[in-house]
């Protein structure tokens, strides 16, 4: 499943942080995440984001990601 | 550099709010660029748009210039400023127009009207 390749992934990135991924249309490849760790604070969007597009590299490059939506927090 | 590179390079640079976009604005392709269209489009910035989708090779030499894997990507005066989640957060919480603002100067709404441009 796909859903538990992105969590896993993202679980690695962000080690002790809550992780939510979403299957947004059932199909497998429209998904919303949700990343909240430390390790934003103090960070840009952008920059945030980034760091979720990286651990996510291997399926957006791949196509297992068609969509991706993402959300961020800090630990605030 | 590609010919083509040069092009999207130069529409980043020369544009004041550079959409990349899956689709046009009349016929938008893909939600996230509606969403961020719609979410410049309500905060008054003038909006050039380029669609991605006539060939592959826009969004890989965008994605080179830029860093960023997504489509839609949106640009003011050079400098990426994010992609859907990102505009939309922003507009909410009022920092996109004080982007806008602090990049375009504070006469920017109504300075342009929408305009497409294409890159081959």
């Amino acid at each position: 499943m796909a859903v538990d390749l992105l969590r896993g992934l993202l679980e690695q990135a962000f080690p002790g942080s809550e992780v939510e991924v979403h299957d947004r249309t059932g199909g497998g490849d429209h998904f919303q995440v949700t990343v909240a760790s430390a390790r934003f604070d103090g960070l840009t969007l952008l920059e945030q984001h980034r760091l979720v597009n990286d651990a996510l590299a291997g399926p957006l490059g791949d196509g297992t990601i068609h969509e991706l939506r993402i959300r961020t927090k800090g630990s605030q | 550099m590609t010919e083509l590179r040069k092009q999207i390079e130069n529409v980043i640079q020369s544009e004041d709010v550079a959409l990349f976009m899956k689709g046009t604005p009349q016929f938008v392709m893909c939600g996230n660029s509606s969403r961020a269209l719609e979410a410049l489009r309500a905060a008054g910035a003038p909006v050039t748009t380029v669609d991605v989708l006539p060939d592959p090779r826009i969004r890989q030499e965008l994605s080179a210039i830029s860093s960023w894997p997504t489509i839609p990507q949106v640009f003011v005066r050079g400098e990426l400023i994010g992609g859907a989640d990102i505009i939309e957060e922003l507009a909410q919480n009022g920092e996109l127009e004080r982007t806008l603002e602090e990049k375009l100067g504070p006469e920017y709404r109504g300075e342009g009207a929408e305009r497409v441009v294409t890159v081959t």
